[in-house]
């Protein structure tokens, strides 16, 4: 099993024959993901890259039987697209996007409310890099080079900074199971702790790096389900230790506005959940090493 | 995005709350007869700068006669406030709101924001008008009433019953009381806010339920479909290199230190300054120029970063992905060409080719110092500035 995606994982491409739609899929196809069409409301019927266009994501789903999506389309329009996705069965959809409204995002969550467990879609994103299970599939705009296959699961908010950890442990030698970055909105579809619960059930991954920042509960929430309900050993990087109070550093969500939310208070708190924590971001890899070597 | 304080209430007005009678003059010429146009005996001269406390930091004037007012407004136009929120550079006041002053008979906190763990809106309410929401969570907290909104079938009536009962609202003016929270709810859920601050909300001696001051935040994605809204930004109340940065598409927050950061990536430029502080140093700024780190952002953050009189060391800190190590390398070479730089360059580069990125480096007339790793650039950051 992998987590979100594997080899198989049918994906189409939602804005597909627009400039970023079309390079992205370009990218994923050339690392091997199995992308069997788009949509683009309005070219149904026709091809793009040599594959099918359909009006509708319930359209791309009748003909093609995929179950995975990633959107590309304007920050305006992405909830009606991420909400679409969710009512044509798609299981897994990544949002790409930078600038969605929070009203908006909160709307999307409600909305997929009404799926039962089962059916319910698992929105990574938005403001994100994407989903990667190295050597199977990509849904995502990542260099997929930079990442090794093996065992070690990644959750980021940033894309770079998940990148620049990737590169740190293939430098080591060690590999990545799955990494998932769930983007800097203060309001997403994946939370720290939906998705370390999903490494935790995956036999492909050993240990898991969360790859965090300032504002918002979302590590702390991870770091005690871990503390709680996890065997696999956690291994995390707050950043933002320079961050004045009160300013948003980048990501939208990036914003310390409570106590607990600044890097110090985080890492205090996941210290005591028993999480190992990379003290500067250039020892992430090192780090994992440490763990993994002990847990041998 | 911020706002002033009289256009939150203007805001909050056109949804039903009740504000005292006022306006806003842009000269001490107007302020008098201005004063005679809201009437009344006594008025309120309040210095509009994006900030709480403006009254600790001798921005808010109570007048008894009209001459009075345009002393006043005199006095506080165009001048620099400094309260605990602005940071030590303050902010020039440049409009002046004149408003009828209130008989107070209580005051009490109202704020909505938005609740990350639970997703949804949450009203914030405390019978400790006055103080700052720190404060009485600090001070006070037993009187602190929250509710949770679902924001698909929005605030019920009854939620705001509960919340005026729970402040110890009298009975005949509950009703009054649980409009007011609504139209704040309405204000916040139908413009995009993030929140809405109305502290204190005043209960008068005539009975009447006001806004006192008011603070409203927007979501700055969504400022595509709220033009009306757009069009308050006032940018003289934001730092001038936070202006140039984001009328070009650049994530800015400028701060105290001596070196200047270029970095692609949110996390991977809060990491950088991380380092830096380790290293022993400061930052002066983060700065994203986004992902893809293209050669046109490039350029304009040079421009920005040598904007800065503080910075005495630039690191440039770029993971290259997609976009490549040596595309973003001679993006870099081609920035320095039309901008001279007077202090020392460290520059970083990592991911997809990096050696041939390094080599287009090397290979150009650039005066810099190659680093290799996060930590390495740090400390030839912090090393060159010691030189």
């Amino acid at each position: 099993m992998t987590v979100l995606i594997d080899k198989k994982s049918k994906i189409i491409i939602q804005g597909f024959t627009g400039k970023m739609g079309s390079f992205h899929a370009e990218e994923m196809i050339k690392y091997g993901s199995n992308v069997v069409g788009g949509v683009t409301p309005g070219k149904g019927g026709t091809k793009h890259l040599d594959l099918p266009v359909f009006n509708t994501v319930k359209d791309a789903v009748k003909h093609t039987g995929a179950t995975a999506s990633i959107l590309f389309v304007p920050p305006a329009f992405a909830a009606d697209s991420a909400m679409e996705a969710a009512d044509a069965g798609i299981k897994t959809c990544v949002a790409i996007v930078d600038g969605i409204p929070s009203h908006d995002m909160i709307r999307i969550k409600r909305y997929m409310r009404r799926y039962t467990r089962g059916d319910k879609m698992t929105l990574v994103g938005p403001n994100c890099a994407g989903i990667i299970s190295p050597g199977k599939s990509m849904l995502g705009i990542m260099p997929g080079h930079i990442y090794k296959e093996g065992r070690v699961g990644i959750i980021s908010r940033s894309g770079t900074l998940g990148y620049e950890a990737a590169q740190q442990l293939k430098n080591l030698n060690i590999g990545v199971s799955t990494s998932v970055g769930i983007g800097g909105d203060p309001i997403n579809g994946s939370s720290f702790k939906d998705v370390i619960e999903k490494f935790e059930q995956d036999s492909e991954t050993d240990a898991v790096l969360m790859i965090g920042e300032i504002g918002g509960p979302q590590e702390v929430a991870a770091g005690q389900f871990a503390k709680e309900n996890m065997k696999k050993p956690v291994i995390a990087y707050i950043a933002g230790l320079t961050a004045p109070k009160g300013r948003v550093m980048g990501h939208a969500g990036a914003i310390v506005s409570a106590y607990g939310e600044s890097a110090i208070e985080k890492v205090e708190i996941l210290k005591e959940c028993g999480i190992k924590i990379s003290k500067n971001p250039s020892v992430m890899g090192d780090t994992v090493k440490s763990v993994l070597d002990k847990n041998l | 995005m911020d706002i002033h304080e009289y256009q939150a209430k203007k805001i909050l007005s056109s949804f039903g709350v009740t504000i005292p009678r006022g306006g806003i003059v842009y000269s001490p010429e107007n302020a008098e007869n201005k004063a005679r146009e809201i009437g009344g005996s006594k008025w309120v001269v309040k210095a509009q700068i994006h900030s709480g406390a403006r009254g600790k930091a001798g921005g808010i004037i109570v007048c008894d006669t009209p001459l009075a007012v345009a002393q006043a407004t005199d006095k506080l136009i165009g001048k620099k406030l400094v309260t605990n929120q602005t940071g030590p550079e303050g902010k020039v006041a440049n409009r002046i709101y004149i408003e009828e002053a209130t008989d107070i008979e209580r005051e009490l906190y109202l704020g909505l924001v938005f609740d990350r763990s639970s997703e949804s809106i949450m009203v914030v309410a405390s019978t400790e008008g006055g103080m700052s929401v720190e404060e009485i969570s600090k001070e006070k907290p037993e009187t602190i009433i929250r509710s949770k909104i679902e924001v698909a079938v929005g605030m019920q009536s009854f939620q705001a019953r509960e919340i005026a009962f729970g402040l110890g609202i009298e009975p005949d003016l509950i009703r009054r009381v649980s409009e007011t929270i609504i139209g704040c709810y309405k204000a916040f859920s139908e413009l995009d806010a993030t929140m809405v601050e109305v502290n204190p909300l005043v209960i008068s001696k005539q009975k009447q339920i006001l806004a006192l001051d008011c603070k409203m935040s927007f979501d700055n994605n969504a400022m595509f479909r709220r033009t009306q809204v757009s069009e308050l930004r006032d940018k003289t109340q934001e730092d001038e290199k936070e202006v140039f940065a984001s009328d070009r598409g650049l994530n800015y927050v400028s701060l105290d230190g001596n070196i200047g950061n270029i970095i692609n990536g949110a996390g991977l430029a809060m990491a950088s300054m991380d380092m830096i502080k380790l290293a022993g140093g400061s930052p002066a700024n983060f700065l994203d120029v986004g992902g893809g780190a293209t050669p046109d952002k490039i350029v304009k953050a040079f421009k920005l970063i040598t904007m800065d009189e503080k910075v005495e060391v630039i690191l440039v800190n770029i993971f290259a992905g997609i976009n490549r190590c040596d595309w973003v390398a001679e993006g870099i070479v081609q920035a320095l060409e039309k901008i001279e730089i007077k202090v020392p360059l460290v520059i970083r580069l990592a991911g997809t080719n990096v050696e041939k990125g390094n080599q287009i480096l090397k290979d150009s007339n650039i005066n810099y110092i190659e680093a290799n790793t996060l930590e390495d650039a740090a400390n030839k950051a912090v090393g060159a500035l010691k030189k």
